[in-house]
């Protein structure tokens, strides 16, 4: 099989290797080494995709990350992959690749009927036409814009493919393997500094492997290739190919992506698809190089235009012709090489100068190979719909206002070159305002905002003797900064083309009587015309053009576009481009998978998962857990075929009628030492603390110092300075911070350590009227009686050997104990507990279970104390010391906080004891008032009561005290309930806490 | 991400770090009488300077303590670091 467009003896791609790919279904080949693109090209294919916005027809315009529009959806292992740039995604065996933005296919676009209505897709027409009726909005226009916006469909099923972060620190780091790269990664890395050296094409050289230049008596490719050698081997650099920095962030922090898998048919064992590095770097040296801009005249945006620079590295590079009958339309002398290239390959091109009388080495040469030139020359108008056909060319006035003679010549495609924008953006990123350079037409960095250093052609330097120096300079002096190290080594001799000015023309006017559109942004379809009406209607600053425009939006962050854009703004407005300036570059430079960002945080690696010691013993009797914070927790324990519903409720009533244990080895907990622990104690728990004594447990609440309840919990006294603090589940991290924070900066003076102790110790709530005789059972030789161990007390006991301590303490309401063992020993408790409870009818119960029990009992918990409550809402006011202070205190005062009608917790029953109160409904007092309904607070926690067995909640509303015995109405919009309820005491069970105690 | 560099431990990412706000607020003595004023500016009130900002990091995942951080706020640039006892300049 041969192709077309294939050149035979140029080009670095394995001839040794073919590979078979299908692009819209069909099959093509190219070989290893190849992109899409050039394989695509190579069998004469240049119809690729439609436009955003009028689906003209789109093809190929640069190589590399200067590619606008042709993007493809990629499908592999079963996997889509969305927004892939052609010219960068590699070939493997067995790609699958399709085009987007066309319907029903690429050839024949519905959509292409925009093209004919352009005239009503102007500037800004979003904000035009998608205005009225509002209405329109849910049903026609956001429907309608999702549809016609992105590149692509994003696979909706979970990604198998692994990603990877990495952190890693270096010296210095370099973006891009271009001459300046090379050059100044050798010079520091000799000079003994860590080097990362990062490449992002699969070949290093940058310009080196295109251009016909001579380094130390190599040529420019065997010299890449001798330095990255050493390179690789030194063990102080690291050099990464297919490798982005894509973003200059804060304090010499750059990201950059590696795709490790990306050009293969399946990402290899034990390595991920993609890696995304975090680099702190010492310095940095810019060498991202700079890309050809366009020139602009009617119909540029036809397939078949392309840079010249893309044309000749499909050339030296891939070995590909991208059209046989070649016109060169340029600016300056690069076109010069591109031409040249053509004419070595046997391909005769015609070069367009717009110059008038340009003389340099490289236009000699063209000339003296007899490749046909025509000086003050220009493409009026590419001619050919899916590809170029032919073009109308003129000769252009002196004053280049005017076309003469016009004439078509027959072409297969357009090179242009309008001479190079360096490549700012990473400079840009990292806070340097850029200049405007006049020699070049382009912004170059000015002075260094964080440690960085742009060197090469990003730095405006476009001679290669200019580059290899300053590079070779810059790397030594920079090493020198870091390592204090002196080996310079010998820069070489080079051996380049001299080139001559380049024209300031870029725009081709329009011809008399011609409307051809003329693009400036190709991946945003943004016209002349566009920028032209969007500075009629008053944008003036250009940030707002972009905005409005599209201008330089979008994947593609302006790279072949922004130039122009701001040029012809400038013009229009008589002003010079630096006046005009130039919009913000933000990171990413090229787009970036979500699957990088997110690398391994997915699913249950989103967050840690944290098991008590106990969790097997869960697992094994069927606990359905459910995620609390970072813990799972046993939800309910499943028998036959019960619901959740069935399961909380025989857990809950084993509680209150026999015995039940229940896993809290999650309650944070804390650890207070020192001679002041107490006074501390006093001042961070709104209750009085100083003489509690050695033994006892106390029930506190802290606030924070607006007045709102932060977290509740008790506190034991285990010796004279050693207090055993247990915090909610939820907030254990966020109190131990709270406690830091006062010790270390306000009360510094305070003699106490904190250190949280949460994961040191297993936890099991022994509750039910049962409970005694178990605890008696499992502590033979203590004494576990009411008045040896009273309500809120504590003690050390030795549990079959093993050092327990047990606190006397009831979330559930009941008589109950919470037995604490060092974790180790937690499952070795759990399974003594279950087996010496069986006489006793034990019964492990789940959050569900305790959820009910504390609910009855009106123990508030995270749904009551929800970061709007003080302690007077949740009838905590009991307390609160009056003759103290302590954190807090002060806005308890708050006018809101002590109007009489301020929110309370109250009990809710519904009128018919059956229907469940949705968790969230309002209290209301007139169901069929008028919308919005006054509302008088909101169910915080809804249960079914086991010792009732009727439906019962909680909730907090205004003048709670008051409304007891009232009959109101719960109402849940969500749910579409009304529920008809009487408010009673939140203490629906037991309210003079006699089952504590007994 | 920022680089902070913590008194206790050297220089370390900023992931490791909570924010704890602005490192100039005194906390009202304990038993203080103060004006209703005095108490809301203490509790609600903070200046967001454009530009030099002395603020509190607490090194979470690090060595725990809280530290006072003099930050450019529109640059972010980080002047000096100090212990919590330190006295700031």
């Amino acid at each position: 099989m041969s192709q077309d467009f294939r050149l035979d003896n140029i080009g670095m791609v394995n001839r040794n290797k073919k590979i078979s790919f299908t692009f819209n279904g069909k099959k093509y080949f190219g070989y290893e080494g190849d992109t899409i693109a050039s394989a695509l090209i190579a069998n004469g294919v240049h119809l690729v995709g439609r436009s955003f916005k009028y689906h003209r027809p789109r093809g190929f315009f640069g190589v590399g990350v200067d590619e606008p529009y042709a993007i493809l959806q990629l499908e592999r292992n079963n996997e889509r992959d969305p927004n892939i740039r052609a010219t960068e995604q590699e070939i493997f065996e067995g790609l699958e690749v399709k085009s987007v933005n066309c319907w029903p296919s690429v050839n024949f676009d519905i959509g292409a009927i925009n093209n004919f209505l352009k005239m009503f897709f102007p500037a800004g027409f979003y904000y035009k036409t998608f205005m009225w009726p509002p209405s329109f909005w849910y049903k026609i226009y956001e429907p309608f814009i999702r549809m016609a916006a992105g590149f692509g469909e994003a696979s909706i099923k979970h990604d198998k493919e692994r990603y990877e972060h990495k952190y890693e620190y270096c010296d210095l780091l370099i973006t891009g393997s271009g001459p300046s790269g090379l050059a100044s990664a050798y010079a520091a890395a000799k000079n003994g500094a860590r080097v990362i050296l990062a490449e992002d094409k699969p070949r290093y050289g940058g310009s080196l492997l295109t251009s016909d230049v001579n380094i130390g008596n190599q040529t420019g490719v065997e010299w890449s290739e001798k330095i990255i050698t050493e390179l690789k081997s030194m063990s102080n650099v690291i050099v990464k190919n297919r490798s982005q920095v894509f973003g200059y962030y804060d304090h010499n922090m750059l990201v950059m992506s590696e795709r490790i898998g990306d050009h293969l048919p399946k990402t290899q064992k034990y390595l991920p698809k993609q890696r995304l590095w975090y680099i702190r770097a010492k310095e940095v040296l810019i060498s991202s190089g700079s890309i050809e801009r366009p020139l602009v005249f009617g119909n540029n945006d036809t397939p078949g235009v392309m840079l010249s620079s893309a044309a000749k590295e499909y050339m030296k590079v891939y070995g590909v012709l991208v059209g046989k009958k070649p016109l060169i339309f340029t600016n300056n002398d690069s076109g010069y090489e591109t031409a040249i290239e053509f004419k070595k390959n046997g391909v005769n091109p015609l070069i367009l100068d717009t110059r008038k009388e340009p003389s340099s080495d490289i236009i000699s040469e063209a000339k003296n190979l007899g490749i046909e030139i025509k000086f003050s020359h220009v493409v009026v108008a590419a001619k050919g719909y899916k590809k170029v056909k032919s073009a109308d060319i003129a000769k252009i006035s002196d004053n280049k206002k005017d076309l003469l003679n016009i004439e078509n010549i027959e072409c297969d495609c357009i090179c242009v070159s309008g001479f190079w924008t360096p490549s700012i953006h990473l400079a840009s990123q990292s806070g340097n305002k850029s200049e405007f350079n006049e020699k070049i037409d382009a912004f170059i960095p000015k002075k260094s905002k964080q440690k960085e250093n742009t060197i090469g052609s990003a730095n405006g330097k476009f001679t290669l003797e200019e580059t290899i120096n300053e590079a070779f300079n810059k790397g030594y002096e920079v090493s020198n900064n870091i390592t204090e190290n002196n080996n310079k080594v010998s820069i070489p001799t080079v051996v380049e083309k001299k080139s001559t000015e380049h024209d300031k023309f870029w725009c081709v006017p329009l011809p008399k009587g011609k409307s051809y559109k003329r693009f400036l942004d190709f991946q945003n379809d943004v016209a002349v015309t566009d920028i032209e009406l969007a500075l009629r209607e008053g944008f003036r600053s250009i940030e707002h053009v972009k905005r409005y425009t599209t201008l330089g939006m979008a994947t593609d962050q302006g790279k072949t576009s922004n130039l122009n854009g701001l040029q012809l703004v400038s013009d229009i407005e008589n002003k010079v481009v630096p006046q005009v300036g130039h919009t913000t570059f933000r990171p990413p430079y090229t787009p970036v998978s979500i699957g990088a960002i997110v690398g391994r945080e997915v699913g249950k690696h989103s967050k840690p998962t944290r098991k008590s010691p106990m969790h097997d013993w869960h697992e094994k009797n069927n606990a359905v857990f459910v995620d609390a914070g970072v813990w799972l927790r046993p939800r309910y324990y499943k028998q036959g075929n019960e619901t959740l519903f069935e399961a909380s409720k025989r857990e809950a009533k084993n509680v209150r009628k026999n015995v039940g244990v229940c896993d809290v080895t999650t309650l944070g907990k804390i650890d207070v030492k020192g001679p002041d622990a107490a006074e501390f104690l006093n001042r961070v728990y709104t209750n009085a603390w100083l003489k509690l004594p050695v033994g006892k447990a106390r029930y506190g609440v802290m606030l924070r110092e607006d007045g709102i309840v932060m977290d509740d919990g008790t506190t034991t006294r285990i010796s004279e300075n050693h207090y055993h603090m247990t915090t909610t589940t939820a907030q254990a991290a966020n109190v131990l911070s709270h406690l830091e924070y006062y010790l270390q900066l306000v009360w510094p003076e305070l003699n106490v350590n904190v250190v949280s102790t949460t994961e040191q110790w297993a936890g099991a709530a022994i509750a039910g009227p049962n409970s005694r005789a178990l605890l008696m059972k499992l502590f033979p030789n203590t004494d576990v009686s009411n008045e040896a161990l009273p309500f809120m007390g504590y003690k050390e006991a030795d549990l079959f050997g093993i050092p327990a301590k047990i606190y006397r303490i009831s979330f559930s309401g009941e008589l109950a104990y919470e037995v604490n063992v060092e974790s180790d020993y937690g499952n070795f408790m759990w399974e003594k507990i279950i087996e010496v409870g069986k006489e006793f009818q034990i019964q492990p119960y789940g959050t569900e279970a305790l959820s009910t029990l504390r609910i009855e009992m009106g123990h508030v918990a995270g749904s009551e104390l929800d970061g709007r409550t003080i302690p007077h809402d949740a009838s905590l006011e009991g307390l609160v010391s009056k003759k103290k202070d302590f954190i807090g205190k002060r806005s308890l005062g708050r006018s809101a906080f002590i109007k009489p009608d301020r929110e309370k917790i109250v009990g809710v029953v519904p009128l018919d004891k059956t229907t469940s109160i949705p968790e969230g409904s309002y209290i209301v007092k007139d169901p069929k008032a008028k919308l919005p309904n006054p509302k008088l607070g909101h169910v915080s926690a809804s249960c079914w009561s086991v010792e009732y067995d009727n439906p019962f909640s909680l909730a907090i509303i205004k003048d709670g005290k008051n409304m007891i015995g009232q009959k109101l109405f719960a109402m849940s919009p969500l749910k579409n309930k009304t529920i008809p309820v009487e408010i009673v005491s939140s203490h629906y069970v037991d309210p003079e806490g006699k089952r504590v105690r007994a | 991400m920022l680089y902070i560099f913590c008194p206790h431990c050297g220089s370390r990412s900023q992931n490791e770090f909570a924010y704890g706000g602005d490192a100039t607020v005194k906390r009202p003595e304990l038993n203080k009488e103060i004006s209703d004023q005095e108490w809301d500016n203490f509790v609600y009130l903070r200046k967001s300077p454009r530009g030099k900002h002395l603020e509190l990091w607490h090194h979470i995942s690090g060595c725990r303590q809280w530290i006072k951080v003099e930050r450019d706020t529109s640059t972010h640039e980080i002047f000096k670091t100090y212990k919590a006892d330190e006295l700031t300049e």
